[in-house]
């Protein structure tokens, strides 16, 4: 079982530095871990210097192991991430696109192996009857369905996700959300996504990280995060965390700070 | 979770699907390769000289015994003529197709990009102001100008991507930026050219398969046998490129190092093909856009398939160019732009103006 922890870790775009030294206590396997924050206040940044895809100082490591930049196979075989944007809509079936997931670099299971793992995942998300057609002929929402698959088909032990509901109708937030926790449980996976519905963090992740500027302001569970104070602070709105009639925690928006 | 929305597929019948999706693609290789080989006879059987078919093949198969000026035509002439025109078109389908997915460009390829307009230049140097390389014979100086000045701007472009660390639409700006400053170098030539320099130099910008020699079809179909299989070594991760540099990345693909691969092998061959027979513009550009439609995007049967197009284009075009006009080989640069826009364009309107 996999954990996930941060050490120091600064990273610059050119002259700006967009986070200034951060640390993260281990993210324990089994845990889904919600990134939240405000807009340009580091969320895709540190998710992509997690994943090895830009540089950074300072130490990301997976059980105490660290990789270097540019170590893409190595890590991609711990580490599955999934980007803000759609999968483009490339002449490519929706099956063999999440199948060169597992190809591109081998995640270690013979062809018919590889077969099986793409249609278990197209069966989970509810996606299989979509197998046989092109990524042009899919809607923005089934897309991002594609895209969870590709991540997931990878197996790994650290799940990155970038916004992976910002296409998705009600339901399916519902739903891939639910399917997230349950396969993070199953697997015992560190997850981690960045979200934007705060609702949607209270009510389906078991930890939060909450970003300003490319610091980390508060870290605990998510009914501990998110509260009047940090609203106020982060997001700058007036707000409310109030239990609704089922017992489950909800964000009432009252009005901008100083409004 | 939700319903589907059409009727459910069972897992099996995707993988039916699947399977049954790759025969279809490897029968439409297969038939590309008999194509290709029935337009080469047809090349090779046809010529200004109205020699018949029957004399042609006892020349093919019995040089000793068949009339020496027959067999000269067959084997000097008509032999290298429709062979280069063949591996032109693979290496130039080819090195479009891994153009147009490294730098995620449809309009990407060796000729819009300034690698065709600097081996012009290259040959322009040497057939105007005879700059050439000492110990160079005269008969490969212009071809060795040509591939040093492709090799040249390929070398550039990698420059940009590998050193500068530019982004794919800033490589392909700087490769149209390029392709203008080659071309207006090779306009200063050819304004101060003689009269003879400057017939020369535009024959050679036309791009003819009349340049073809047995050495030089032996270097072109070696250079296509060593890179194809490298290219398809890497057919997986070049797929994955296809979805984005962030995704083929977290897939595990070093994608700096498959783009430095890619464009090693795409200067090769350009430069070879373009030094060896001119400016050929309209291969590198549509035959990955019909192989796409073919055979989809996976590059394990996209880079074979673009090759070969490529190769049935050059082929078709070759024949063409010794028939539209009754005893007269017109420059093949030409036939393949008058062959290959409308079948581009068709393409193009079929797809509702999607490229």
């Amino acid at each position: 079982m996999t954990t996930l922890s941060i050490e120091n870790i600064r990273i610059r775009y050119g002259r700006r530095e967009v986070i200034p030294g951060l640390d993260v206590a281990a993210l324990q396997p089994g845990e889904v871990t919600a990134l939240l924050g405000p807009n340009g206040c580091g969320k895709t940044t540190l998710l992509k210097a997690i994943a090895g895809l830009i540089r950074c100082d300072g130490r990301v490591m997976f059980d105490g192991q660290t990789f270097g930049y540019g170590d893409f196979a190595a890590r991609a075989r711990h580490i599955a991430y999934l980007p803000q944007t759609l999968p483009p809509t490339v002449h490519l079936r929706v099956f063999e696109s999440i199948l060169v997931a597992r190809q591109a670099t081998a995640v270690g299971l013979a062809r018919g192996g590889d077969h099986a793992e793409v249609l278990q995942v197209l069966d989970r998300l509810d996606i299989g009857h979509l197998a046989m057609h092109y990524l042009s002929e899919l809607s923005g929402g089934q897309r991002q369905l594609v895209g969870i698959a590709q991540a997931l088909v990878r197996a790994p032990a650290v799940l990155l996700l970038d916004e992976p509901l910002s296409a998705l109708d009600l339901n399916h937030q519902f739903q891939v959300m639910d399917l997230l926790r349950q396969e993070t449980r199953a697997r015992g996976m560190v997850t981690v996504i960045v979200l934007h519905d705060l609702n949607v963090a209270l009510r389906h992740t078991d930890r939060a990280l909450l970003l300003k500027a490319g610091q980390l302001v508060a870290e605990g569970p998510p009914a501990a995060v998110i509260n009047d104070a940090t609203l106020a602070e982060v997001y700058g709105v007036r707000g409310r965390v109030e239990p609704c009639s089922q017992g489950f925690s909800q964000i009432m928006v009252d009005g901008l700070v100083g409004a | 979770m939700s319903a589907p929305e059409v009727a459910v597929l069972q897992p099996a019948d995707t993988v039916a699907g699947y399977h049954r999706l790759l025969g279809r693609r490897l029968a439409i290789i297969a038939v590309l390769l008999v194509v290709i080989v029935a337009s080469l006879l047809l090349d090779f059987t046809l010529g200004p000289s109205g020699m018949p078919v029957a004399e042609v093949l006892q020349a093919l198969f019995d040089r000793a015994g068949a009339d020496p000026g027959s067999a000269v035509i067959v084997w000097d002439i008509r032999l290298p003529y429709a062979l280069i025109a063949v591996a032109v078109g693979l290496a130039l389908g080819l090195a479009g197709a891994e153009m147009q997915t490294i730098l995620n460009n449809p309009l990407a390829s060796p000729f819009t990009l300034g690698v065709s307009q600097a081996a012009a230049f290259g040959a322009a140097l040497a057939l105007v102001l005879d700059l050439t390389i000492p110990g160079v014979p005269q008969e490969w100086s212009v071809a060795v100008n040509a591939f040093i000045f492709a090799m040249l701007s390929a070398w550039l472009l990698d420059f940009v991507t590998r050193v500068v660390g530019m982004s794919t639409s800033g490589v392909v700006l700087f490769g149209i930026a390029l392709f203008f400053s080659f071309d207006a170098l090779l306009a200063l030539l050819k304004y101060v050219a003689t009269a003879e320099a400057l017939q020369g130099v535009i024959m050679w910008t036309m791009g003819s398969l009349s340049r073809a020699t047995w050495p030089k079809v032996i270097a072109l179909f070696a250079a296509c046998a060593l890179l194809l299989p490298w290219s398809m070594r890497n057919a997986w991760r070049l797929t994955a490129l296809r979805l984005g540099e962030d995704r083929a990345a977290s897939f595990g693909v070093d994608v700096r190092r498959l783009r430095l691969g890619s464009l090693t092998r795409i200067s090769l061959l350009t430069a070879l093909a373009v030094s060896f027979v001119g400016t050929i513009g309209f291969i590198g550009l549509i035959a990955p856009h019909m192989a796409r439609r073919l055979v989809g995007e996976d590059h394990r049967f996209y880079l074979p398939a673009s090759a070969l197009v490529g190769a049935v284009v050059m082929s078709v075009a070759s024949v063409a160019s010794k028939n539209i006009v009754p005893g007269v080989i017109v420059p093949v640069g030409i036939v393949t732009a008058l062959v290959g826009i409308p079948l581009f364009m068709a393409i193009v309107f079929r797809h509702g103006g999607r490229a």
